[in-house]
């Protein structure tokens, strides 16, 4: 085992805001759709689900490679995107941003979900009574009754885009302080046969993502005896 | 004074295998009861009233304002309407500790000053337990909580499901109690759903008795409970309610003497303040019929009386028999047998004999 090198942690800078910006982007994105899964009687309830737990199942390589192409100079969201005067997304951090955020977003929202229904009508009922509308009721009963899956949905949104790689490979590539994100940095130390570099940079991430799954379940019974 | 509009509702709704029919209008004051055995519909109404069930169809307006009106598309919903909604199993805000519930609807309402809410978290027993979390309170407490919670919101109506079912014998006799006294100062009207008769002999001034989904009788409480045409299945609620003054309190024997229009009362009572106002029900089964005065009984009570009219009760061995006595109606329930030996005849003058045991402690 060796230290890091500069490179390496500018790799792991990156890594760190990435997870960051993708984890307060879902949550600001994820909580509205949740809640919306959550208490919606639309026939459409469903497929939406179900559309928002596809990343699950899908290999990210493939997730990667049709955003490359939606987002690329031939595809309909990079043509608009041009037309309109901007960067195109791809072999950037916002479209590493936009790529994770679709990655993670089954592991922000149904936990999110989860959460919202566990409260049920009684307390939302009970806050209507009080004279509190819509969006008083979700902001000051839902999201704070469900803070436990809010912190699950945040530490596991967190710690799944610090370990993403097939999206970034497609759509991000190795631009250093741009893409080169951590999985890619030790991707690379194994292709150049730096098995030392490799093994430091792949400990760090294991060591995070056992520190972040303890922290949530440690955090979890805590903030359930308070609230 | 004027009496302040109530509510008015002709709302129907089918509800699984139940379909509900809620004609009934509210006075603008006093408490008035959903009585009705299990299964009536009750909570369906009072949820209906409240709007948390937008199934219902039809038109409801409490005061000069329209809740709903399904022909013309309107309908408020419940944080619109200024209730004060009680669940029967009460949902608390657990991620708030007692006093965060409490204030919740208070800084909704705009902490208005005609309400006291030091006075009410004092009437309620509620002061030493403000900096709990929720989670750990009794049953007894967390229905307090609500009830003050729903108050401070100031609210126009408020509307209770059960709050003492749930309840122990003394939890139950506690709150039972604050409510009286709650009545006795609201200013609002309260709709309270019940399926014991003796809570709402003692808190409401008018019924709305509901069997199988549909209101079957309603009005002043006492005019009501002794209509001699109630359904079989609200025979039980059949009996009389008597409002009088306490004229005298006899500590050694632990009796009061209740003085309304048609007499005087005794009933045990281990208190009571002389002047204070008072309720009791006599239950129709516990009044005994005699064409003359007696002297050897161990009843304490004696009613001159006379018969206003004799119905049927829910069984042929039985009758029910109308009284008047001095101006209250009360209801005697009698095997068909008696009544036919005492021939009993609209007019004729008989005594209600009731035993002071019958009428609570």
């Amino acid at each position: 085992m060796v230290g890091l090198s500069s490179e390496d942690l500018e790799a792991f800078g990156l890594t760190l805001r990435l997870a960051a910006t993708v984890t307060v982007l879902l949550l600001l994105l994820g909580a509205p759709l949740a809640w919306w899964l959550a208490r919606t009687r639309s026939p459409v309830q469903r497929l939406v689900a179900a559309v928002v737990a596809l990343p699950l199942v899908l290999p990210p390589t493939v997730l990667g490679f049709y955003l490359l192409l939606l987002l690329g100079p031939h595809g309909v969201v990079g043509q608009t995107m041009s037309r309109l005067g901007l960067t195109l997304l791809p072999f950037t951090f916002g479209g590493l941003v936009v790529g994770s955020m679709l990655y993670s977003l089954p592991f922000v929202v149904q936990p999110l979900h989860n959460a919202f229904e566990a409260i049920g009508e009684g307390p939302l009922e009970a806050a209507a009574c009080l004279r509190a509308g819509p969006f008083d009721r979700f902001w000051s009963v839902a999201l704070p009754m469900a803070l436990p899956g809010v912190v699950t949905a945040a530490v596991l949104g967190f710690a799944h885009t610090v370990g993403e790689f097939g999206v970034v490979l497609m759509i991000g590539g190795d631009i250093p302080g741009q893409t080169r994100v951590l999985s890619m940095r030790i991707y690379d130390h194994v292709e150049a046969g730096d098995y030392a570099q490799a093994h430091t940079l792949s400990l760090c991430l294991l060591a995070f993502s056992f520190a972040a799954l303890l922290a949530m379940t440690l955090l979890r019974p805590r903030l359930r005896a308070n609230g | 004074m004027e009496e302040p509009k109530g509510l008015v509702a002709a709302l129907t709704r089918k509800h699984g295998p139940l379909s509900i029919a809620f004609d009934a209008a509210l006075p603008g004051r006093g408490v008035t009861a959903l009585f009705g055995p299990s299964g009536a519909g009750k909570t369906s109404c009072l949820r209906m009233i409240a709007g948390l069930d937008r199934a219902g169809v039809g038109v409801l307006r409490f005061g000069d304002q329209t809740w709903q009106d399904s022909r013309r598309r309107i309908f408020t919903p419940p944080h619109r309407r200024r209730i004060g909604y009680v669940a029967q199993a009460p949902s608390l805000f657990e991620h708030l500790d007692v006093a965060g519930n409490l204030d919740f609807g208070w800084r909704r309402a705009g902490q208005p000053s005609h309400l006291n809410r030091e006075e009410l978290i004092d009437q309620f027993g509620l002061r030493l337990l403000l900096p709990r979390r929720v989670g750990a309170l009794s049953g007894g407490e967390r229905q307090r909580v609500a009830i003050v919670r729903a108050l401070l919101s100031d609210p126009r109506l408020l509307l209770l499901d059960e709050p003492l079912s749930a309840l122990d014998g003394a939890a139950r006799e506690d709150l039972l109690a604050r409510l009286e006294g709650l009545h006795a100062r609201l200013a609002i009207p309260m709709t309270y759903i019940s399926h014991a008769i003796d809570e709402v002999a003692r808190l409401a001034d008018h019924i709305v008795l509901l069997d199988a989904g549909r209101v079957v009788a309603q009005g002043p409480l006492s005019a009501t409970v002794t209509r001699l045409d109630l359904p079989a299945a609200l025979i039980e609620a059949a009996g009389a309610v008597i409002e009088g003054v306490v004229t005298a309190h006899d500590p050694a024997d632990h009796l009061a003497a209740l003085t309304f229009e048609g007499g005087v009362l005794l009933l045990p009572r281990d208190s009571a303040k002389v002047g204070d106002r008072l309720r009791c029900r006599i239950a129709a089964r516990d009044v005994v019929l005699t064409l003359e005065r007696q002297t050897g009984s161990s009843a304490l009570n004696q009613l001159a009386c006379r018969v206003i009219a004799v119905g049927e009760a829910d069984h042929p061995s039985q009758r029910l028999v109308q009284l008047d006595a001095g101006g209250t109606v009360l209801l005697a329930r009698i095997t068909s047998r008696s009544a036919r030996a005492l021939d009993l005849t609209p007019g004729k003058p008989v005594w209600a004999q009731v035993k002071a045991t019958a009428l609570g402690a």
